[in-house]
């Protein structure tokens, strides 16, 4: 720790901001596109370490993960994990798409957790991660997440809902080592993929 | 290596599927794709696997159907290519009273458009009858194919719905 002798660390959990407050991706400074593994690399099924969100290491894989999901077609979220690093870091941008509702726009967050989820709905989800398959998941419409803006470590208060929701489930998962596949609603519930981006 | 097609079928009971993956396993037949229900009461399994010749894997697989109560076939298959991507991925449903044709007539309507079955099922419980099918459609082709399935539907006195089952990529 780098405080001084005596000083508290500030804690950045002290302050919870609803939505993203004035963080911008632009802070994060320019990401690098990193490939992305594909199931069953080990790294996809490990849960990932909780980060300092502050870390120079941290803001880099942010701004990384939005760089990789932003050149990924289609791509409307993507997990540390997904680019091989076993960490609790991901990035969403669910602009544009016909199913969203509400939308916070391109945005990563650090150790993040699900505080409250409602209203569940089953839909057919695809992986980056795993290309060939599709699955039926349900995951619920109705989402309150808090976690850790890189950069600054405030922490962000998220209330969403529909496919955004829907997409932070699925990352946050991601941070746990859970695949959708180990959240399929049954046995067959799991199809091989008919469409590539 | 060869690639086998074994279907197994018969009274079901616990461990069915234990005992054939076992006999398989046992023979170095690796298991790819399986599907596995229960087809009113009766156990039913189709597998994919690759290993050696049917007929072993059939002597392997015959005490299992010594008492009758299972039936088991092996046979050599042709592997397929890689899956190309056909068309537009929907799901139809249809339910209605029971009554003979159904499947025919709406699959039937599927096929003339050029759809593709790639997968189905369909369920008799008391006298309403469910059949669920995933087709593959030829781009653009939903719209016309709604209209020709609602017409078979009506004369079969039976509801369909069509609805495109395409992934979110996350």
């Amino acid at each position: 720790m780098s405080g001084e002798p005596g000083r508290p660390e500030p804690d950045p959990r002290a302050e919870t901001y609803e939505g993203l407050g004035d963080w911008a991706p632009e802070a994060l400074g320019a990401g690098r596109v990193i490939p992305v593994v594909s199931a069953p690399q080990a790294v996809l099924s490990r849960a990932g370490a909780e980060v300092d969100p502050t870390a120079g290491e941290t803001v880099q894989l942010a701004a990384d993960l939005i760089a990789t999901m932003r050149v990924s077609p289609g791509c409307v979220g993507l997990a540390a994990p997904q680019v091989g690093v076993g960490a609790q870091v991901f990035a969403v941008d669910v602009t544009g798409h016909p199913k969203a509702i509400t939308v916070h726009g391109v945005f990563a967050l650090c150790n993040a957790r699900v505080v409250e989820a409602t209203r569940w709905k089953a839909g057919r989800e695809g992986c980056m991660s795993v290309p060939d398959l599709t699955g039926d998941v349900k995951r619920a419409s109705r989402l309150v997440v808090e976690g850790m803006l890189p950069g600054s470590g405030k922490v962000a208060r998220l209330v969403t809902d529909g496919f955004e929701a829907r997409a932070l489930q699925h990352e946050i998962d991601h941070c746990a080592g859970l695949l959708f596949l180990d959240r399929v609603a049954g046995a067959h519930a799991i199809y091989q993929r008919k469409v590539y981006l | 290596m060869n690639e086998l097609a074994i279907t197994v079928i018969g009274r079901d009971r616990p461990g069915i599927v234990a005992d054939v993956a076992e006999v398989l396993a046992r023979l170095g037949a690796n298991l790819t794709d399986s599907t596995m229900t229960r087809l009113r009461g009766h156990f039913a399994m189709t597998l994919i696997c690759v290993g050696p010749a049917a007929a072993e894997v059939e002597a392997a697989l015959a005490p299992l159907a010594a008492d009758g109560q299972l039936l088991a076939t092996v046979r050599a298959v042709t592997p397929d290519g890689a899956a190309v991507p056909a068309g537009e991925p929907y799901v139809m449903a249809v339910h209605g009273a029971d009554r003979m044709g159904i499947v025919a007539a709406m699959t039937r309507v599927l096929a003339e458009a050029g759809g593709n079955v790639t997968d189905l099922s369909t369920r008799l419980s008391g006298s309403l009858y469910v059949v669920v099918a995933e087709v593959e459609l030829p781009p653009g082709a939903a719209e016309v194919l709604l209209g020709r399935l609602a017409d078979a539907a009506a004369g079969l006195g039976v509801e369909v719905t069509l609805r495109p089952a395409e992934p979110d990529l996350l």
